[in-house]
């Protein structure tokens, strides 16, 4: 604000002063004329006079005229000027009230510190005329299959999670399902990562999905398909999950570059729960990603993970005992226009997956190879609509040996094409259309799903 | 084989270990550290005008970003909910993390609008502290760079001087053109507008703007075709003069409403960026009055 505004108004009157004055003189000049008129005075003397007194006059509306319009800017001026400090005024008042507002809603409330919770609500109707619990040529773990046909309840997930102080972050995740009619909790998630690591480490402890693979660190809520593509399900039973310890390291680059590695001393497949003391596997991975201008990003992982199994059962009861080495390779790439995926987006990931292993499969000898693969894509074709492919396919080569035994050789590739459509008119609600052509077993069969996801509480992540 | 392995060592080279380097979540927070910081600051800003802060991903480039930052500077007020919780903790980075130093959210320092009475989804994307656009009123912009420039003076100590020096001549030009604007704001006062989000609220509470509707019926919910219809009814007896949004809003719900209303759509840069010749806050400022004023009357 200007200093001189206090100054303003004894100005203003000062100009009035000086205007008035003139008046005066002009009276004085018209009474003067006057007089000389009826004085009879000389004709030149009425006309300089008359002259005089219109310059003066003029003079005088001129002078009128200008400091009347500065007048009344300085008045608009000082209307804005006092509507500005009104509402200067309010706001202050305003702020106050929020100051007291805050410190009034600082009160010591047993769920001032509630985590931040969230649960998704999953459900599907699916039509399958030839389900399957295994794929040929591999041991089975995990949760994996096409599941039956009908109305069923997916697991509902609870998430919570929070800093725990200023060294550790935690995160829980249980899921319940009915199996049999019994209610199952499942424990999915339940880790504590360090924030205080100097250098770009950080330290993860507890149960947490493996860094190996690009969407095994996502929950199942978050795929692009009804369920995960078969080299997911044949080599980590749908998701591969450590109980143990990792340890990340990003390097302090322009584009990511980070390398880690697990430690699994539980029996998440494809380890086994047997290893006691001794660990049950181990994973190295890395990950490098970054943009290319605004409208492209990617990232491509390399990961390896060593398993020791001592009597593997998986979910059949034939046993392996060996060692199983997995090697993944995956890329994911994204594009929306100007980074912008309000609208449209275009997603392609794949990731490539080698295993060997040597042991022993109910006591035979068993030397075997598998390979799989998955290829997909989605495309945002409108704000709220999303149309996605994928095929996916494994491969066993196992040997003649185990002939008979749930690994024996299949003589031939499971695959699957998909195509989905989903809808979601918000971040928090999905709605999904799949149909799959499915060959797993050795005759093709039809299937159709129908699937909601719905989130509620705390905010989700938007992962890469 | 030369030219790859120099191409590639382009790509790794590691960040500068002197300079003070700061993320920025939105472009109107890379500005002001602009202004504020020291003149070899290195920026990484992780949105451009084009981008919806709500829905960007945690990419590997912003994560890489983070993970050398001494300062992020965000709006807060859970615009960056669905991000930068993520970045946080893949980026190993303990000077950025919540209630460090490094963690500077520009909406803490200014009184937030349309606080919401009731939060439930049914109310859409809502935010609970309140509306996080807050950049376009020059008072707020004000009171973050002083708190900035606190930050900016309690990470880097030894610069207090430059950051004080930096701070007093930004608010001297920041005044000055607020001044400039104020003498503009007159005859804007009262206009009525149409707004695809609520993005420009602060905007409108500065220049007495009268938003008389929202395109989205929820806040983060695309507007459909039978609520366009029930706004156009709505507006048709007195229409506002004209429909705004940002340049990361869908330009089609605007284009058919002003298009039946027979008013103009208007594009404002909303950021920096937004537009060619917005290059800083004081044009973003600049040409934003400038598209409104020929609006006035």
């Amino acid at each position: 604000m200007p200093a001189d505004r206090t100054t303003q108004y004894p100005t203003a009157l000062n100009e009035w002063v000086v205007i008035q004055v003139k008046i005066s003189k002009v009276s004085i000049l018209v009474l003067a004329l006057s007089v000389s008129f009826f004085s009879a005075a000389n004709a030149q003397d009425a006309t300089d006079d008359v002259a005089e007194l219109r310059q003066l006059v003029e003079e005088l509306r001129h002078d009128y005229e200008a400091r009347i319009s500065e007048l009344e800017g300085r008045l608009a001026r000082t209307e804005r000027m006092a509507q500005g400090a009104r509402k200067d005024a309010g706001d202050a008042v305003a702020l106050v009230e929020q100051a007291t507002i805050d410190q009034s809603s600082g009160s010591s409330a047993a769920n001032t510190f509630n985590p931040g919770i969230g649960a998704v609500l999953i459900g599907r109707y699916a039509d399958v005329d030839r389900g399957w619990t295994d794929i040929p040529g591999f041991q089975p773990g995990g949760e994996i299959g096409t599941g039956d046909s009908g109305f069923s309840l997916g697991e509902a997930e609870i998430n919570l999670k929070a800093n725990v102080d200023n060294r550790y972050f935690g995160n829980l995740t249980f899921s319940i399902s009915e199996e049999d009619g019994a209610a199952e909790v499942g424990l999915e998630e339940a880790w504590l990562q360090t924030t205080d690591l100097p250098m770009g480490l950080s330290v993860t402890g507890g149960r947490f999905f493996s860094a190996a693979g690009y969407l095994n660190g996502f929950h199942m809520h978050a795929d692009d398909f009804v369920d995960r593509p078969l080299p997911y399900q044949a080599f980590f039973g749908g998701r591969y999950s450590v109980d143990g310890m990792q340890v990340r390291w990003v390097a302090p680059t322009s584009l990511l570059i980070e390398i880690g590695s697990e430690i699994n001393w539980g029996g998440g497949f494809p380890a086994s729960a047997n290893a006691e003391s001794s660990p049950g596997a181990w994973t190295l991975f890395s990950k490098i990603g970054g943009d290319m201008g605004d409208s492209h990003s990617w990232q491509a992982g390399l990961s390896h993970t060593s398993a020791d199994a001592v009597n593997r059962s998986g979910t059949t009861n034939e046993l392996f005992s060996g060692d199983s080495d997995l090697t993944v390779v995956d890329f994911v790439w994204k594009w929306s226009p100007q980074g912008n995926s309000n609208e449209r987006s275009l997603k392609l990931q794949g990731e490539f997956f080698r295993r060997s292993e040597d042991g022993f499969f109910e006591g035979i000898p068993y030397n075997g190879d598998q390979n799989g693969w998955y290829l997909q894509s989605v495309l945002q074709f409108a704000r709220l609509w999303r149309v996605g492919l994928r095929h996916d396919i494994v491969d066993a080569n196992n040997g003649v040996l185990l002939a008979g035994t749930v690994i024996g050789d299949p003589g031939r590739q499971s695959y699957r094409d998909s195509l989905m459509l989903d809808w979601s008119p918000s971040e928090f609600s999905r709605l999904r259309l799949q149909y799959t052509n499915d060959n797993v077993l050795d005759v093709s069969d039809d299937q159709w799903y129908l699937q909601y996801i719905m989130s509620i509480g705390a905010h989700g992540g938007h992962q890469f | 084989m030369n030219r790859i392995i120099s191409l590639a060592l382009l790509l790794v080279v590691p960040h500068a270990a002197n300079a003070l380097n700061v993320f920025a979540c939105e472009p109107e927070w890379g500005a002001l550290v602009t202004e504020l910081g020291p003149p070899d600051v290195e920026l990484t800003v992780a949105t451009t005008a084009f981008q919806d802060p709500h829905s960007l991903q945690a990419k590997p480039s912003l994560i890489a970003a983070v993970r050398s930052a001494d300062l992020v500077v965000c709006s807060g007020a859970d615009l960056e909910i669905g991000w930068l919780p993520l970045l946080l903790r893949r980026a190993g980075n303990r000077q950025i993390q919540v209630g460090a130093p490094g963690h500077f959210l520009a909406a803490e320092y200014v009184r937030r609008l349309e606080v919401p009475k009731v939060i439930d989804r049914s109310q859409g994307d809502v935010h609970p502290q309140g509306n996080p656009h807050i950049h376009l009123h020059p008072r707020n912009i004000s009171r973050v760079a002083d708190a900035l420039t606190e930050r900016l003076i309690e990470i880097d100590p030894d610069n207090t001087a430059l950051y004080r020096t930096r701070l007093d001549d930004f608010q001297r030009r920041w005044n000055q053109a607020a001044e400039e604007w104020e003498e503009r704001v007159l005859a804007l006062n009262g206009l009525r507008f149409a707004s695809h989000h609520r993005s420009f609220s602060y905007l409108a509470d500065w220049l007495r703007l009268d938003i008389v509707a929202t395109l989205e019926s929820k806040p983060g919910i695309p507007p459909s075709g039978a609520q366009l219809a029930t706004l156009l009814e709505q507006l048709t007896p007195d229409p506002p003069v004209g429909v705004i949004r940002t340049p990361y809003e869908n330009e089609k719900p605007s284009r058919w409403l002003s298009g039946r209303l027979d008013i103009p759509e208007i594009m404002l840069p909303f950021t920096v960026g937004g537009r060619d010749d917005v290059i800083d806050l004081f044009t973003l400022y600049d040409v934003t009055l400038h598209m409104l004023e020929q609006r006035a009357p």
